[in-house]
């Protein structure tokens, strides 16, 4: 079972009912649960997207687009269906906050989906886990079930003539669905290939449909933006970045954990004193701000960084998922990269040629650097590879992964340059990897 | 959509609203390179060869998903989008083998091409290149998995153009791979689509894979001999020691009635042309009895003598003709001007595939009923009556997928059984076998889904099968064009049925449909021709069999095996057979003439719906002639005036025929006239086909051609309309014999195609292995 | 095969036969059950037999190539069986950051098997795979669906042991 930690700087919102049975709705409901869907109905779309305009939350995906905007993009009238698509694919690495809210607050992620619903006008919902959180998915199924026989979904909600189901769904390994084109193509039974956009899902989503698609957490935060109002909630983060987030601190760090903490938190506080310091009291070398996609920090910009999207953004990385992973110096960034860009080998859907050819030739160069077979000119070779995978990818996986790979080059370039000449790696790290 | 204005690389465009880039473009000029952009196929944006820069917008665009829109500013090449392509180009290169020089595709790829314009040609990477073998998925397609860029033209080909869907992507990342649907091997059409739409040498096919290499051969274009549609088929013709040898069959230009498209038969079905068992040299019955291979002359001599004394003896009724279904309009008319105005008989006939007299009477003084094989791929509204064209018409089905596809056509089928286009039908209605007698009042009664989508249509292109035939299509076509804005398709087999029907092959009917004994300008021009309607196909074995056949000849079919013959019908008539293979009917001649095939000689034919196009000479082969030639010796060797039979010369042919008096006198010769009013020139030589095209023209009202399209290669409709109805008489519809080849089998030509049997043996497997499952 | 016939021949549990009728019915389209199907009727058969693929196909109404073409894109998804309990050792940065690798190491020795290899007496296959979204929580692994989190090689063979136990009781396999 995950191990719950807890700071006194942490605002707890989201993860306010954390550890406390809530999954059970019973005791959701003694927790001020529901309430918030409930205020929704009576209030009507409008209000409710104003409240989340209001708010300043920003998607927790990863690409920090306001939510309240997307909502609004959602046209009115349809002649299709329209739909609610609850992204919990999560799949980047460093980050497992979306794990937590299904284990200790499914309802929260089911109440947020009505509320979207109710803003935008669908009648359907969507709640996607990744195919390896199978005990979650049954977390949520039972939710989902429990709030069916409440009368809280299904045709009159909460006792009114609205009509909203829920549809608990699976997938089955491969981190490119959480990108929310593929993610409704894997939803609607396919391979997890994105879509060429425009059309954008707001207008053209699900089975044709408009499509709202948040992530796990920003939908879980709805319903506490709708209790406490927008403003209350905006005032809690930092400018144009509302409320808390929450962040996944692991790596070398004394105590690992996801916390929750205030937009725009200060990254040396979060590692320092929240995640108490670097483990065994090493130094720290550098630090992951978002998830394994988002270029590498040193220990100097961090300084005053505060993590929200804009200042963090501002630093040449990125918020990301969240997800912070503390590298210590006795790292090999060589060995680190490597691990990096297998990732996005593996998990390249193969649409398009940058993407497919490039992470390979990435790994494939790193590995053989890595191995003690590099040339200088190699190093030269992966940053051209990675430049020019940069923005001329189908989608963003290719950026996920030639971003980082720049970082790591231009950034650690004298680490690069201690594997050559056949010098074994200077930290004597494993060379091989299995994965395939 | 309204037109916008946009500037591409400093010149202004313009376009409808909403055209992709990429097309915009190419009809301007300017070339974007592209994998996975294929025109008509669903958009990819996977190659990402295509980008672009737009004004404004942070990143590079792909030309084949942006549409224009007004006063958009686009730069199509600059320093930055060449070093985009580059790179990609180097990431494919990568892993691409090195084989070029054995590759198929080497010389006709699209990644060669474009390495050589982006200048890729270093090498950024030090690992091994993978390796894996080869893989022989159908005796058609082939696979050669490095070379695959995936660009996934071939599966959207297969799937969205043929709607057969037997490949697929399978794995992921770098390991996602073109996969088939039985697993190892394709379960398919084996049209050869998918090889065609590949730009590298990923797919490779059967029949032409390390044969040569491209700049080796001579490409010409010309009509498939198969089915009645008529597709254009290019022909890879190298030069060998037997002449030529025929290596290829594929669809290059594009540039036909037949678009992308071209079907198994098309594609890989040429092969008989090479076949060992080809005729090569002239044969004729010795005094033992048996066929004893001849010289040219003697051949001719000996059938030549027979003939006449036939005809001299016993009259030209005891002289019947059989014309083909594939020969060429020319050889077609030539052949009944042959037998009318030398053997002086009007036994001549065809094995009749459908009902084109009927056809033809029904629709005559209708002008612009006829619709072309185009209109199938334009018109709003189909209704398909009877037939199978994925079967038995291959084309015509990819232009009704591809119409409903793209431009949202309407389709509607009766059958009475399950055709594989209702897929694409917006309604079916079953009927009956039998039933198609009831169709137009089921229609009139505007009941069910079917009839009152139909009724409700502004337009109509109604296309039927030989399920329809004499007063059943009268019935039906006045029905349409009582309803108005409706256009009408017949669908018959073979590569010139339609050709043979046109071109008076008939025991009643000279050219043109006029009846024999009826007043028009063939029988104006050679009076004296016999008038009574001559014996049909099945009457001359009943001649035959009381011996009051003296001598038949055989152009390019074989009745012992398509109706039947008995092997011995024919003991008591000379028989003279012109034809590729020694066939069961050759087997019974007196004297073979070897033939070329449509491959080896020029002429135009008529597809069903009346589309005429001109086939090219392609290929030669020691020892055959075209049929034109063999009937031209034939009828110089007995005596006959050849130029009155071929209008060539200086002078073309009298037509005043002794007239010296009147308003006729003084118009010497009709022909000179017609061509100098025409701006044509006499033709030289009276082996020259298109001397009788010229008097086809001439004197058969259908066919007013438009010859400077028909000479571009192009299609060109004949007009059904300019027929005179008064000379029509009643068609014998009980003597259609339709042959429903299928996709693989083409009469006994089709058995000839060593391809198409080895395919058809495969399909049969197939068919065991998923019955025993 | 008609529905009916399909229903009588099912290679799966009635149970689980039952679920996917139900499944079929929960979507705004049917073809969207085809992903939860595989992967449910994998963790009963054990793998995606070809005799999976054809019932799943004519479940839905698709192409066993279609079937295939999807299944093969999902990593969780396999065409050959797996131990009774698959181990999968996240070495992803967050865990290899913790020692993922040592992990690993460890499992491999104790089971004599390296990545994708199966135990000879079935009861276990090891497999190498990315972030299993434990990162909080490093090193983790799965074995089959259950978590196994904050670990260190020293907790391999108590992890085992546990496993065995299980097969054992289970009756060996
Ligand atoms: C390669 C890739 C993987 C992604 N994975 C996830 C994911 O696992 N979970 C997620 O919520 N968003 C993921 N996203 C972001 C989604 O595309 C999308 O932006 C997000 O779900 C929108 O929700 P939000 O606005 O609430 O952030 C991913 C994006 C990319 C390009
Ligand atoms: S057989 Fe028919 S469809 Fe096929 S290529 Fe020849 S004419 Fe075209
Ligand atoms: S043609 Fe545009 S991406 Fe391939």
């Amino acid at each position: 079972m995950p191990r719950l930690v807890s700071h006194p700087d942490e605002v707890k919102i989201v993860t306010r009912r954390f550890g406390q049975g809530a999954a059970n709705i019973e005791k959701y409901l003694e927790l001020g649960g529901y309430e918030a869907a409930k205020k929704c109905l009576t209030q009507g779309p409008d209000w409710i997207i104003n409240e989340m305009k209001a708010s300043n939350l920003r998607g927790r995906g990863g690409a920090g687009f306001p939510t309240g905007l997307k909502w609004s993009f959602v046209p009115k009238q349809s002649a299709k269906p329209k739909y609610v698509l609850v992204n919990g694919d999560e799949s980047e690495p460093g980050t497992c906050k979306d794990h937590l809210i299904f284990l200790h607050d499914p309802h929260a992620v089911i109440e947020g989906t009505i509320i979207a619903g109710l803003a935008i006008g669908a009648k359907m919902g969507f709640i996607y886990l990744r195919g390896e959180y199978r005990y979650l998915l049954e977390i949520m199924e039972k939710a989902v079930a429990d709030a069916y026989s409440k009368g809280f979904l299904g045709k009159g909600i909460f006792g009114s003539d609205t009509e909203f189901e829920v549809v608990t769904q699976t997938g089955a390994g491969a981190y490119e669905v959480g990108e929310e084109s593929a993610l409704m193509e894997s939803l609607e039974g396919k391979r997890g290939v994105p879509r060429i956009k425009p059309p954008f899902p707001a207008v053209v989503g699900l089975y044709g449909g408009p499509t709202v698609i948040n992530n796990a957490e920003t939908i879980a935060t709805v319903p506490h933006v709708i209790a406490m109002g927008g403003a209350a909630y905006a005032a809690v983060g930092s400018e144009r970045n509302g409320g808390t987030r929450l962040f996944g601190l692991s790596g070398h760090v004394e105590r690992p954990g996801v916390y929750e903490l205030p937009m725009g938190y200060n990254l040396k506080k979060m590692i320092y004193e929240v995640g108490g310091g670097v483990r065994g009291g090493r130094k720290l070398k550098a630090v992951v701000p978002g998830g394994s996609s988002t270029p590498v920090l040193l220990p100097e910009e961090i300084e005053n960084l505060g993590m929200d999207f804009d200042q963090v953004g501002k630093a040449g990385s990125m918020l990301g998922s969240g997800g912070v992973v503390v590298i210590d110096d006795q790292t090999c960034i060589v060995e680190f990269a490597l691990r990096t860009i297998s990732f996005y080998q593996h998990e390249s859907c193969g649409w398009c040629i940058p993407c497919r050819e490039g992470t390979d030739w990435l790994k494939k160069s790193l590995t053989r650097f890595h191995a003690g077979f590099g040339e200088a000119k190699d190093i030269d070779n992966i940053r051209y590879l990675a430049e020019n995978m940069m923005g001329r990818t189908f989608c963003p996986l290719g950026d996920a992964a030639a971003m980082p790979t720049l970082g790591f080059v231009k950034k650690f370039r004298k680490e690069f340059e201690d594997h050559l000449n056949g010098k074994p790696c200077p930290f004597a790290k494993h060379v091989e990897l299995a994965v395939v | 959509m309204a037109d916008v204005t946009f500037t591409v690389d400093g010149k202004k465009l313009t376009a409808p609203a909403g055209t992709l880039l990429i097309e915009a473009c190419r009809k301007a000029g300017i070339e974007i390179p592209a994998f996975c952009y294929y025109p008509g196929l669903s958009l990819q944006a996977a190659c990402r060869m295509c980008v672009v820069r737009q004004e404004k917008v942070p990143k590079l665009q792909t030309a084949c998903t942006t549409t224009v829109a007004e006063g958009q500013v686009f730069v199509t090449e600059s320093p930055e989008i060449a070093q985009a392509r580059k790179a990609t180009l180097q990431l494919l290169l990568g892993n691409h083998p090195l084989d070029c020089p054995v590759c198929d595709a080497g010389g006709e790829c699209e990644l060669q091409d474009m390495t050589f314009k982006y200048g890729a040609g270093e090498s950024l990477y030090a690992e091994a290149k993978q390796h894996r073998d080869e893989q022989q998925w159908s005796p058609a397609v082939f696979f050669d998995r490095p070379r695959c860029i995936l660009c996934y033209r071939c599966v959207r080909m297969c799937g969205e153009g043929m709607d057969v869907w037997a490949l697929g992507v399978q794995n992921r990342g770098v390991s996602s791979v073109i996969a088939p649907n039985g697993e190892d091997h394709l379960d398919c059409e084996e049209c050869g689509m998918c090889i065609d739409v590949c730009p590298v040498g990923a797919l490779t096919s059967g029949s032409y894979r390390y044969k040569t290499r491209p700049w080796e051969m001579n490409h010409v274009s010309t009509i498939c001999t198969h089915c009645g549609d008529g597709c254009k088929v290019t022909l890879g013709v190298r030069q060998s020691h037997e002449g030529t040898d025929l290596v290829r069959g594929d669809n290059r230009d594009k540039s036909g009635i037949n678009g992308d498209f071209l079907c198994a038969k098309g594609r890989f079905g040429f092969d008989f042309v090479n076949s060992e068992e080809r005729l090569a040299r002239p044969l004729v019955r010795n005094a033992s009895g048996r066929l004893e291979p001849t010289t040219w002359e003697n051949a001719l001599r000996v059938a030549a003598a027979k003939l006449k004394e036939v005809r001299d003896s016993r009259g030209g009724d005891s002289i019947a003709v059989l014309g083909s279904n594939r020969t060429t309009n020319e050889e077609n008319y030539l052949l009944q001007k042959l037998a009318r105005t030398v053997l002086r008989t009007n036994n001549i006939d065809h094995v009749r595939t459908a009902d084109y007299a009927t056809f033809a009477r029904s629709l005559a003084g209708q002008e612009h009923k006829a619709a072309s094989l185009r209109d199938a791929g334009n018109a709003p509204a189909i209704l398909l009556v009877g037939g199978n064209p994925t079967e038995e018409h291959p084309l015509l089905a990819w232009q009704l997928r591809s119409n409903v596809r793209l431009n949202k056509a309407r389709l509607y089928v009766v059958n009475h059984r399950t055709i594989k286009l209702e897929r694409q039908a917006k309604a079916v209605q079953g009927v009956p076998p039998n039933g198609y007698r009831d169709l137009t009042a089921l229609l009139d009664r505007n009941e069910g889904d079917l009839a009152k989508a139909v009724m409700a249509e502004e337009s109509l292109l109604l296309i039927f099968g030989q399920e329809y035939r004499g007063e059943q299509m009268e019935a039906l076509v006045s029905w349409g064009l009582k309803r108005g804005n409706v256009r009408f398709a017949y669908l018959g087999d073979h590569s010139n049925s339609r050709g043979a029907a046109d071109m008076g092959v008939l025991p009643d009917l000279l050219p043109g449909y006029v009846s024999v004994n009826a007043p028009g300008a063939f029988a104006e021009e050679y009076a004296g021709m016999p008038a009574a309607p001559g014996k049909t196909a099945p009457e001359f074995l009943e001649m035959a069999q009381s011996g009051q056949l003296g001598a038949l000849v055989v152009v390019g079919e074989n009745p012992a095996q398509r109706l039947g013959w008995a092997p011995d019908a024919l003991r008591k008539t000379f028989l003279v057979v012109q034809d590729l293979f020694l066939t069961e009917t050759a087997l019974q001649a007196d004297v073979v003439f070897p033939a070329a095939s449509l491959y080896e000689k020029t002429g135009t034919i008529t597809n069903t719906f009346g589309d005429v196009q001109l086939a090219k000479k392609a290929a030669d082969r020691p020892g055959v002639r075209p049929d034109f030639e063999i009937l031209v010796r034939l009828a110089d060797a007995m005596g006959a005036d050849v130029k009155a039979l071929v209008p060539f010369g200086k002078r073309g042919m009298r037509a005043d025929f002794g007239q010296s008096r009147g308003a006729q006198s003084g118009e010497a010769d009709r022909h000179a006239v017609w061509l100098a009013s025409h701006g044509l020139e006499p033709k030289l030589s009276p082996f020259d086909p298109l001397a009788v095209l010229d008097e086809i023209e001439r004197l058969v009202p259908a066919y007013k051609l438009d010859r400077l399209n028909l000479f571009a290669g192009n299609d060109v409709p004949t007009e059904p309309a300019f027929v005179p109805v008064s000379a029509l008489t009643q068609p014998r519809a009980d003597l259609v014999n339709p042959a429903h080849d299928g996709l693989f089998t083409s009469g006994t030509l089709g058995r000839y195609s060593a391809y198409l049997r080895e395919i058809e043996e495969h399909q049969a497997h197939q068919l065991a292995e998923t019955a025993a499952d | 095969m008609t529905p009916r016939e399909s229903e009588t021949m099912s290679i799966f549990s009635p149970a689980l036969a039952a679920r996917f009728d139900a499944l079929v019915e929960k979507y705004p389209v049917k073809r969207s059950a085809l992903i939860p199907m595989m992967l449910y009727a994998q963790d009963e058969i054990g793998y995606l037999s070809d005799a999976v693929i054809a019932e799943i196909a004519d479940r839905l109404g698709l192409t066993e190539l279609d079937v295939r073409n999807v299944a093969s894109y999902y990593s969780m998804l396999r065409f050959k069986p797996a131990g009774r309990f698959n181990i999968q050792v996240c070495t992803n940065i967050s865990c290899m950051l913790r020692g993922a690798y040592d992990l690993f190491d460890r499992f491999q020795e104790e089971l004599g098997v390296g990545h994708k290899g199966i135990t000879p007496d079935g009861v276990f296959s090891l497999e190498e795979v990315e972030c299993i979204g434990a990162c909080c929580w490093a090193p983790a692994i799965q074995v089959n669906y259950d978590f196994h989190d904050e670990l260190a090689a020293d907790s391999v063979p108590g992890i085992l042991q546990q496993y065995r136990e299980r097969a054992a009781a289970n009756g060996g396999r």
